[in-house]
């Protein structure tokens, strides 16, 4: 007995039999997946439909905003009043390291001056809230409350108070969506901070990252920092990434297996901070003609100093 | 028991489509809800598209399966065409089925939507694992099984419109 029967008496015709309806939208499907994953050619389309779901996110996690907002607002004064301290005394402590910081700053400003090298970058951005995360069980991703209407691009980095937390890959015009850095796509280029050692870290998707292509006689250890090498010309250099806690020297490879721990809390929290992209540097095809008077007028010292500067 | 076809002795009103697509943007609203950690939460959408799929074939094609699963693709921030590829199987084997399950009884009926719930999870699976990403664990093959159990209260809860007496005596006390 067919149980899968479709086919309607032939005198009731209605339109294209299901079987090849059923074909069209398969392959339908299928092109579109395919366009999305290898292509990314259809964020426009998402943007379109982004538009009717955003409100119904935002309608959908209104319950739970409104009731941690209500327990937040009942919450004990004198809790609030401690906290509030605490934050004054934070902030007397931090006052002459911030004093020194601007000291140090104008004079860096002034050093760099002096060896004509490019002022560096100044992080500043804007603070976002994230909304939700993603259902999809996939990926690492989130979403801000903050999209194309406030200014937001695809690439900006994503840090909180501790560090790197991620980067905006997707915009939208109402909403942005970040890829944490324990996203399996997510690289993210770092150096050791004792050794300077330069590594990539890649997320493992279980909260932790990998770093990669390290040789296995390599100097690291548990306990080692990572930063951002600030490479790549997205991730600003000197922010702090993760913390080795695991090391596995296995001599059948030619690399060390090396498993760290995000600094940031990266799968909780709740407001973030969107820093601005970095102005990249002139490529060295552009830069080179414009600089190459210059070069032969000043003495031939002038290069290793920039070569000593650059890895910064 | 009350609500399969072949032992009820009352004639249900038919289905009206506001109704339907109030359940069905009801559903939606219950998948956005920030439910990821759970991974004994249902597929509202899924489930209410299969029902009103094996009951109204007449009022949700494919066409209308296709454009959920592309929602909930953006939604989700899943690839494009992975839900929808699942709904519209969904739809297709659901409607196929409609005839044959209406005459069992609803645990029997449930038996019938589990293969197709299982399936739903598993082709998405499937493709994502084909386009590179990492498997996420059997774990989530626990929402499809609640779909399942959940499959007679649905029925239940979104039949009762279709019971309501045909007229309205007014003298009666309740």
């Amino acid at each position: 007995m067919p149980v899968f029967d479709h086919a309607p008496p032939p005198f009731f015709r209605r339109g294209p039999s299901p079987l090849a309806l059923l074909g069209f939208y398969v392959a339908l499907s299928i092109a579109l997946f395919v366009l999305d994953l290898r292509f990314h050619a259809l964020d426009i389309l998402r943007q379109g439909i982004s538009v009717v779901t955003d409100p119904l996110q935002r309608l959908a996690q209104s319950p739970l905003r409104l009731a941690s907002d209500s327990f937040a607002y009942f919450r004990d004064l004198e809790g609030l009043q401690a906290e509030n301290s605490d934050f004054r005394a934070d902030w007397l402590a931090l006052t002459p390291k911030l004093t020194r910081l601007q000291e140090l700053e104008a004079e860096n400003a002034h050093l760099r001056n002096l060896l004509e090298l490019r002022a560096q970058d100044m992080a500043d951005g804007q603070a976002a809230r994230i909304l939700y995360t993603a259902r999809d069980p996939f990926t690492r991703r989130v979403y801000l409350d903050k999209g194309l209407n406030q200014g937001l691009q695809a690439g900006q980095p994503v840090i909180d108070t501790a560090g790197i937390v991620g980067q905006v890959t997707r915009v939208f015009p109402l909403s942005a969506e970040v890829t944490l850095l324990t996203d399996k796509d997510q690289a993210v280029p770092v150096q050791v901070l004792r050794t300077g050692q330069r590594s990539v870290t890649f997320g493992l998707g279980n909260g932790l990252v990998e770093l990669k292509y390290i040789p296995a006689n390599a100097d690291v250890v548990i306990g080692d920092q990572l930063v951002t090498s600030g490479l790549d010309g997205v991730y600003p250099a000197g922010f702090a990434v993760a913390t080795v806690t695991q090391v596995e020297r296995d001599s059948a490879y030619a690399f060390a297996r090396i498993i760290a721990m995000p600094v940031a809390a990266v799968e909780s929290h709740n407001i973030i901070m969107v820093l601005k992209s970095r102005e990249l540097p002139p490529s060295p095809e552009t830069a080179i003609p414009e600089a190459a008077p210059k070069r032969t007028a000043t003495s031939p010292r002038a290069r290793p100093a920039r070569a000593s500067a650059n890895p910064r | 028991m009350q609500a399969s076809s072949n032992q009820s002795t009352r004639i249900l009103q038919p289905a009206r489509p506001w109704f339907v697509f109030l359940s069905i943007a009801f559903a939606l609203l219950l998948n956005l809800l920030p439910t990821r950690q759970w991974l004994f939460m249902p597929d509202w959408v899924m489930l209410a598209l299969c029902f009103w799929s094996v009951r109204e074939w007449r009022l949700l094609g494919m066409g209308s399966a296709f454009m959920l699963g592309i929602f909930m693709d953006v939604a989700n921030g899943a690839a494009l065409g992975q839900h929808a590829l699942a709904y519209v199987l969904l739809n297709y084997a659901a409607v196929s089925l409609s005839r044959r399950m209406l005459w069992f009884p609803l645990s029997q009926q449930a038996l019938h939507v589990l293969p197709l719930f299982l399936a739903v999870t598993g082709i998405q699976i499937f493709i994502r694992v084909l386009a590179g990403n990492p498997f996420p664990g059997w774990g989530q093959f626990i929402s499809p099984l609640i779909a399942t159990l959940l499959w007679s209260p649905v029925t239940l809860l979104l039949l009762a419109p279709q019971y309501r007496p045909d007229e309205h005596d007014d003298t009666r006390p309740i």
